[in-house]
């Protein structure tokens, strides 16, 4: 893997519009009628929700290459990205129990939504579990590239199950729609949290990718087999 | 530092012998080794009874609520069974590595993955359909369309299966197996044990608004997704 | 024309920061029966796991009766049977039985005189539970002879045997060369495999350290003369 400083430019980019959309969105913006200042979260969970989905599609597409393709490249990513993902998932739930309680008076109302991130956290978490366990590098790359790719086709029965479930208490889910006039928060805080996201991944998958050289064998020194460092 | 390529195609010569002889070949193994360890079996059984009447003791001896949560009960305590069930399952495939051995001769991975997940079906819907009269007895859950019962512990069973052989098969590989098959197990089937739930539910407690077809239908798109691509990997999972 | 039924070059194979295997490349020729030898840990078995397909190899290929472990590995394992160090047996089910599975996936039936050569015949019907090690290890035999395979590979037979055993897989193998299959015979008893075998081929930390008639395998090979 790559040596570059992109990451860091990325995600310290991400970072400043990330501050940037949420001093604006939590301070400066206008009132919402309704809810008042608690709607203020939406500023932060609307595209913490948006990358958490985006990370998880990004980690299926790392398992099916790493399953399709091989080489310790798609595997470090799908690391990285089921990491990320879990932390995603994890703020999302955090998010919706403070946005909850004071609007409902409870911590979780099984929005829909919120319970599908609460089942892939379990999910996620276990494969990052899973891979803790497996000594042999070969098949910790495997068995996590086929266990993503089964977490991440349930996430549309989740959904929809959850959401049969919950559809005879109608209870409001958390507010999808954001007025118009808010909307540049929003999306500076997406961008915001989408950079941040593509620089901390990668530098994760360095990391791993380091520790997949540093678990391996040195190679022979006849030179017949050759690391190709391929990424 | 290379890791081999992913993929390679070893298709071909041993496949010819057909896939329904060996999908009923191991079909039969795993059924008679089920029948040979059934003491097991029935030492699954009591843990599962043992669950439901703890989860009463949890509610406290209200008849209407009892009887409100007994699907719930019910299939709770088939899914915690279920992990032990499945566990088993392939606790004789890797003490000598037979496993291993039947697929050197070669037999084909995937006849190998039906067959197990079809067994473990059969067993699951024993033990499910033995849990019943426990919670007739404990919950006063009763239905009288059985045959609709019958074919919700079927389908509800068959979705436990699919991911649960395919990642048993996994876990028998490691160590700390019997914490990482439910930890892995329990988020994914999640749409199955709702579905599951609530079509048992309505059998229970009555469906005046005929949810029961959509709730079926969600547990046999979730078996047929999962069905299919386990299958699929599983060749991934026990292949070096 | 393959008058080779093993051919390796350059195979190698890792277990973490060891290589098991460097840079083996090998030959064994069609019809022959082979000694493999080595210490504990040489890469013996690695070896033997990677011909059979068991185990794939991390560099380096291998022909095994003209197909490629990689690429055609149904083929291999359609010609190839392969005794190792664990059974392969289910311990619930019995003797007769655990045959008769590996038979229905082969596409035949088990005979039952096949227990009786191996000296299994009045156990047949017994849970492997009960089995000892040499009788479990005669069973495992049973079940490569079932396979009727054109190589042979054998990870350390004479292990739990007992002086009959022995007999019996010195027999084995005087009928598989009659057959015209090839053996390849992991073990420690040099001495026995000088006897028994035309070819050596002694393996060290997972290099092919030698190879040659087995007649003039080097005296101080270690593991010489444990056994008698």
């Amino acid at each position: 893997m790559g040596n570059s400083r992109w990451p860091f430019v990325t995600a310290g980019l991400g970072l400043a519009l990330l501050v940037w959309g949420s001093v604006w969105g939590l301070f400066y913006a206008p009132r919402e009628v309704y809810m008042g200042d608690v709607q203020r979260i939406m500023y932060v969970h609307v595209p913490t929700a948006w990358n958490a989905m985006l990370v998880l599609t990004f980690a299926f597409a790392c398992a099916v290459l790493s399953l399709l393709r091989g080489g310790w490249g798609w595997d470090a990513r799908l690391e990285a990205a089921v990491e990320g993902g879990v932390v995603l998932s994890a703020l999302l739930c955090t998010q919706g129990s403070i946005w909850a309680r004071p609007t409902w008076g409870v911590w979780w109302d099984w929005d829909p939504r919120l319970t599908t991130t609460a089942v892939l956290l379990f999910a996620f978490a276990g494969i990052l579990a899973l891979r803790g366990f497996v000594d042999d590098p070969v098949k910790r790359a495997v068995w996590t590239a086929v266990a993503v790719v089964i977490a991440y086709v349930d996430v549309p029965l989740v959904y929809f199950s959850v959401r049969w479930w919950n559809s005879l208490h109608q209870l409001q889910s958390t507010p999808e729609t954001v007025s118009r006039a808010f909307h540049w928060p929003l999306r500076i805080n997406a961008f915001g949290v989408l950079f941040l996201m593509i620089g901390l991944v990668e530098l994760r998958a360095r990391l791993a990718w380091q520790r997949r050289a540093a678990e391996s064998a040195p190679p022979l020194p006849s030179g017949v087999a050759v690391a190709t460092g391929r990424l | 530092m290379e890791r081999p390529g992913a993929r390679d195609a070893g298709r071909g010569a041993g496949r010819e012998r057909s896939r329904l002889s060996g999908f009923l070949a191991a079909l039969r193994k795993d059924l008679l080794l089920q029948w040979r360890t059934r003491a097991q079996f029935v030492a699954v059984f009591v843990f599962g009874a043992t669950a439901l009447l703890l989860f009463s003791f949890a509610i406290g001896p209200d008849a209407a609520a009892l009887r409100q949560h007994s699907a719930g009960f019910l299939w709770l305590g088939l899914l915690l069974s279920s992990t032990l069930a499945l566990a088993d399952s392939f606790e004789s495939e890797v003490q000598h590595r037979a496993l291993e051995g039947l697929l050197l001769l070669p037999a084909d991975p995937r006849a190998l993955y039906y067959g197990k997940a079809l067994a473990n079906v059969l067993q699951l819907t024993v033990l499910g359909v033995g849990l019943v009269p426990v919670i007739v007895v404990l919950y006063d859950a009763f239905t009288a369309r059985i045959p609709a019962l019958l074919a919700i512990i079927v389908l509800g069973a068959a979705g436990l299966s699919a991911p649960g052989t395919l990642y048993s098969a996994m876990t028998a590989q490691m160590r700390a197996r019997n914490t990482l098959l439910p930890l892995l197990l329990f988020p994914l089937v999640v749409p199955a044990l709702l579905a599951a739930v609530k079509s048992t539910s309505l059998l229970i407690l009555g469906d005046p608004m005929g949810q029961l077809t959509s709730w079926v239908a969600l547990l046999v798109a979730f078996d047929a997704v999962y069905w299919s691509l386990c299958g699929l990997v599983f060749e991934r999972v026990v292949e070096d | 024309m393959a008058t080779l039924a093993v051919e390796t070059r350059g195979l190698s194979r890792r277990y973490g920061r060891r290589w098991a295997l460097a840079d083996v490349s090998l030959e064994v020729p069609a019809g022959s029966v082979t000694m493999l030898a080595g210490r504990n840990g040489s890469g013996k078995s690695t070896l033997l796991r990677v011909l059979a397909t068991a185990l794939r190899a991390d560099h380096g290929e291998a022909l095994v009766l003209g197909h490629d472990v990689r690429r055609e590995r149904d083929a291999v394992r359609l010609k190839v049977a392969l005794l190792a160090h664990q059974s392969f047996l289910y311990e619930a089910l019995t003797a007769r039985e655990n045959l008769q599975v590996a038979a229905s996936f082969l596409g035949r039936d088990a005979e039952g005189a096949l227990l009786e050569r191996v000296g299994l015949g009045t156990r047949a019907d017994d849970p492997v539970a009960s089995f000892s090690a040499g009788m479990r290890k005669r069973l495992s035999l049973a079940r490569v002879l079932l396979q009727q395979a054109e190589l042979v590979l054998l990870d350390e037979p004479y292990g739990e045997l007992d002086p009959p055993g022995f007999a019996l897989l010195d027999g084995v193998i005087g009928e598989l060369r009659q057959r015209g299959a090839t053996v390849v015979m992991a073990t420690h008893l040099v001495d026995r495999g000088r006897l028994l075998c035309d070819r050596a081929l002694l393996l060290e930390e997972g290099r092919l350290a030698w190879s040659g008639p087995a007649r003039e395998m080097p005296a101080e090979a270690p593991g010489g003369s444990a056994h008698a």
